[in-house]
């Protein structure tokens, strides 16, 4: 833990994240967590370590920091303008930052939320057991200028070089929504006028949630504004007063009564986390059991994230590197052994 | 009140695809609200294995699971058969309640709201302040935001609405009114319910033993005191709240 990253400035919504704390919600407190869990799955990937790793997740715009000793960073999400020293860093990518060197993170070129990882993870003191910043909780802090964070022991030290193309979602597009308890509550018609219905991802979002708008009449419930206050989880699509639909994310409230026209799919809340203001999403119903058979295959895809990594294409003087690198690790990048988890 | 309880509750309702959702009634009452308690306490002492996670909220009990790996099915057939097994709205409380009494601020400038609440109730602030006041009110489930508790039950004259508007922001800390119910706020927070009330009582307390404090069941007595003894009192722990034990 000798090893620190410092963060010599910050934008205004960063934050440690990892894969959020189960088990709070009888006590009002949501899981939390990286907005984009996929991006923390392919940032632990392209670093062969486990999820459970933290990252830095990065709101809009991201920072400057320093490393004490040379290690290992992955950029992951949202794509974000970077550079070490001046030169321009792939995004979805890992690679090797030397101690004292400069990593300069810009604003989102597309998507909301980018994430940094470094070899080992970020270590921060754990809270309910585990390190997310959980802002609407008032649950730790966004990082700051000045900030100094302890790093985990990296399990493959020195390996870098690769990339991992995204499963685009950082354009709005469609999400596939289970039915949930107060489905019904709304008309057929209406949700049928739902599922055809063009939205714009409005300016008003958060980790709680994003609010989407459309044009023409708004959405309603038979039951109007007298729900009884029923649990929420993340996903949920609220239907709020004024009949605007708001999805709620990884830091939404645990209960409430405004009637939910449904869940958006776990597969698919990062696609919505990712949505940057302005841009269309619709919505798409499917059965329970579509639902299930989604979440079956995105659950394979993410533990197979590994296998999709490749070398970076290098330029020509730096493949003597590349070689003395594939003479290290066996035959390819990405090999389960070099990539399993210790 | 058991003879309320309609003959189509529970109900096993789907939360997207990995939660369900058992509630006991469609509006909240007393017996719906102990139900949902004496579920949950059920389903974690030997309920199906493979719930991942549980909570009750006001009539409900609700529980998610892995839909990978866990029979959707088999899971609704055996919560199914746990809800026959007896009868639910007669359980008891859970054990271990305890009596709270938290020092309060009712109106001034620290919850501007009271006077607008009693005008609505139709009762002059003074008797608005000792009826709240005397009313033993139960934590009837913590949600929302952490540790923050729904309390009830007002007098009927409380059976307010909310606001059409919501109050841009209420402090930590708030106590909000509305339907014959109170919120004590653990978080600064937009609300549509009426601030008549402020404490100093910590709800959340992320770097305590017990980070959070109120548990269903619990009872709570909203004690007047003057904005310099709240003052006074936000140096302790508690906000000058005190407990004994019930029962």
């Amino acid at each position: 833990m000798t090893t620190g990253l410092i963060v010599h400035r910050a934008g205004p919504g960063l934050t440690i994240q990892d894969r959020g704390r189960p088990g709070y919600l009888r006590f009002g407190l949501s899981r939390g967590g990286a907005a984009d869990q996929l991006a923390l799955a392919e940032g632990a990937a392209l670093l062969g370590q486990s999820m459970d790793c933290a990252a830095i997740e990065m709101a809009g715009i991201g920072g400057e920091f320093e490393v004490t000793e040379d290690c290992r960073i992955a950029l992951t999400g949202a794509p974000m303008r970077a550079s070490m020293d001046g030169a321009r860093l792939a995004w979805n990518a890992s690679h090797a930052l030397e101690a004292g060197a400069r990593l300069s993170i810009g604003a989102v070129e597309a998507g909301c939320y980018g994430y940094l990882h470094v070899g080992g993870g970020i270590c921060a003191p754990k809270h309910l057991g585990a390190m997310s910043v959980h802002l609407a909780a008032g649950l730790s802090q966004p990082l700051a200028a000045g900030d100094r964070l302890a790093l985990g022991a990296d399990p493959h030290p020195g390996v870098t070089g690769y990339r991992l193309t995204p499963v685009p979602r950082f354009d709005g597009g469609t999400v596939r929504v289970a039915p949930s308890l107060q489905t019904t509550l709304f008309p057929e018609a209406e949700r049928a006028r739902f599922e055809t219905t063009a939205f714009r991802r409005d300016t008003r979002g958060n980790r709680m949630g994003v609010r989407f708008v459309n044009n023409g009449d708004g959405f309603h419930s038979e039951a109007g504004l007298s729900v009884l206050s029923e649990v929420i989880v993340p996903g949920d699509i609220q239907i709020t007063g004024d009949g605007t639909p708001f999805v709620l994310l990884c830091e939404c409230q645990t209960t409430g009564g405004y009637p939910r026209i449904g869940s958006v799919l776990p597969a698919d809340l990062p696609r919505v986390a990712q949505t940057p203001a302005g841009a269309s999403l619709g919505f798409r119903f499917v059965t329970p059991e579509e639902g299930i058979a989604a979440e079956t295959s995105e659950r394979r895809d993410r533990g197979d994230l590994h296998r999709r990594i490749e070398p970076l294409l290098r330029r020509a003087e730096e493949i003597r590197d590349l070689l003395s690198y594939q003479l290290v690790s066996g035959v390819t990048a990405g090999t389960d052994r070099e990539f399993s988890e210790a | 009140m058991t003879d309320q309880v309609a003959v189509n509750w529970p109900q096993i309702r789907n939360v997207g695809i990995d939660g369900l959702l058992v509630s006991f009634g469609a509006r909240l009452n007393e017996p719906a609200n102990r139900a949902a308690l004496a579920f949950l306490d059920a389903l974690e002492r030997d309920g199906p294995e493979g719930i991942e996670e549980s909570s009750t909220s006001l009539v409900s009990t609700y529980l998610r699971f892995d839909p990978v790996h866990m029979d959707h099915a088999r899971l609704r057939a055996s919560l199914e058969h746990m809800l026959t097994a007896r009868d639910w709205y007669a359980a008891d409380l859970p054990t271990g309640q305890r009596l709270w009494r938290i020092p309060t601020v009712f109106g001034t400038d620290l919850a501007p709201q009271l006077e607008d609440a009693a005008g609505v109730a139709g009762l002059d602030p003074d008797a608005a302040i000792r009826s709240i006041a005397e009313t033993r009110v139960r934590v009837q489930t913590i949600g929302f935001a952490p540790g923050q508790p729904y309390l009830g039950e007002l007098p009927e004259v409380w059976n307010i609405p909310r606001q059409t508007r919501l109050t841009d922001k209420v402090p930590a800390g708030a106590l909000g009114l509305a339907i014959r119910q109170m919120v004590l706020f653990s978080v600064p927070t937009p609300t549509g319910w009426r601030h008549v009330g402020q404490t100093a009582f910590p709800l959340f307390r992320p770097e305590a033993e017990q980070p959070f404090v109120l548990r269903p069941g619990d009872e709570v007595l909203f004690t007047p005191v003057t904005p310099e003894d709240l003052e006074n009192m936000k140096a302790d722990a508690d906000g000058g709240a005190v407990w004994e034990a019930l029962q």
